[in-house]
């Protein structure tokens, strides 16, 4: 079995991944995205892999070198339209639309005189999204008219043509924590909450892991939200509504979980290998 | 194995890296990245983009 990783950085996750594979027998090559070059010819074959996993930091490269890899015929994961729907938070809110999953109420305007009138009608607070981003990084949270209106400005102005797409979605008033639960294949594997005081609760931004229980009810939403998007190796974030119940937040296509493995027990990255390796099979037969 | 922290010149003692991985100097915190193993090499991380994440 030839497995390929492309990747920018290797972080704990590739490293964890590496070992796994390791585990099993198998030697990944590791594919720097710095390097890699993909011809669109008449003559192009595919890459000598059986599957390539895409891990790069960056969505840009990593969803282009999905597509490419498609056009090639190499196997892939994640999918090249699931990456670019769970990339996109817009996108993924309209598919997530499509299969009847819960989630917060969101407005989506082209300008910031638009975007004002969404959010008052809405009502405050909201969260202003970037569509594409991660980590917590340039969230807004929208308590009253000024500070929408000075945020709107900003980011007409300062931000680039992204930022004109405003996201935005009525604050849920959850705990002081929600929820992260990794979906490979057909299964939700665990769960962790991410606790903090703060409204931000990735684990990027200081919010800590501790495991959460794989309910049914979590594993029937997760592997829903993920089957939405088109499935693959994903983890969903759940926040808690107290009115409304479970409701799904976003879904991310190249999951870092280096803090989720000690509190849940649960080896990731083995079942990350397994599923690789599963499907690498079933596409060459 | 040693390498020079390009942005301290601190000698750093590395063991078991990858190319690709990224390392933090201890005397000066600086972000660095293994860009080639034999010869070792370092240099300073890319700062983080707009477009990275998860």
């Amino acid at each position: 079995m030839r497995v390929g990783i492309i990747a920018s950085r290797i972080r704990v996750e590739e490293k964890l991944l590496l070992a796994a594979f390791e585990a099993r027998g198998i030697t990944p090559t590791l594919i720097n995205d710095d390097e890699l070059i993909l011809s669109i010819q008449a003559n192009s074959v595919p890459l000598p892999y059986d599957v390539i996993l895409e891990r790069s930091v960056s969505t840009s490269r990593g969803l282009y070198a999905l597509r490419l890899l498609e056009m090639l015929g190499n196997a892939v994961i994640n999918r090249w339209q699931v990456a670019n729907t769970c990339a996109d938070k817009l996108l993924t809110s309209a598919a997530l639309h499509e299969a009847g999953v819960p989630q917060p109420e969101i407005e989506v305007a082209f300008t910031a005189e638009a975007a004002l009138q969404a959010i008052e009608r809405m009502g405050y607070p909201v969260v202003l999204k970037p569509v594409i981003g991660s980590w917590g990084r340039l969230l807004a949270r929208i308590n009253d008219r000024a500070a929408a209106e000075a945020v709107l400005e900003h980011k007409e102005v300062l931000g680039g043509y992204q930022h004109s797409i405003f996201y935005v979605q009525r604050l849920v008033n959850k705990p002081n924590r929600d929820i992260r639960a990794f979906v490979v294949g057909e299964r939700c594997i665990c769960a962790i909450y991410r606790n903090s005081e703060h409204w931000i609760t990735n684990t990027a931004r200081g919010g800590k892991a501790e495991n959460c229980p794989v309910t049914p009810e979590l594993e029937a939403l997760t592997v829903r939200a993920a089957q939405a998007v088109g499935g693959g190796v994903l983890a969903v974030d759940v926040l808690e509504d107290p009115e409304r119940g479970l409701l799904v937040n976003e879904i991310n296509h190249t999951m870092e979980f280096r803090n989720s493995i000690a509190p849940t027990g649960v080896d990731i990255p083995a079942h990350i290998v397994d599923y690789a390796l599963r499907y690498a099979t079933e596409v060459r037969a | 194995m040693n390498a020079t922290c390009p942005e301290c010149e601190a000698l750093l003692t590395l063991n078991d890296v990858l190319r690709g991985e990224i390392i933090t100097c201890p005397e000066c915190g600086a972000e660095l990245e293994v860009v080639s193993i034999d010869p070792i090499q370092l240099e300073l991380a890319p700062m983080e983009q707009e477009d990275w994440g998860e």
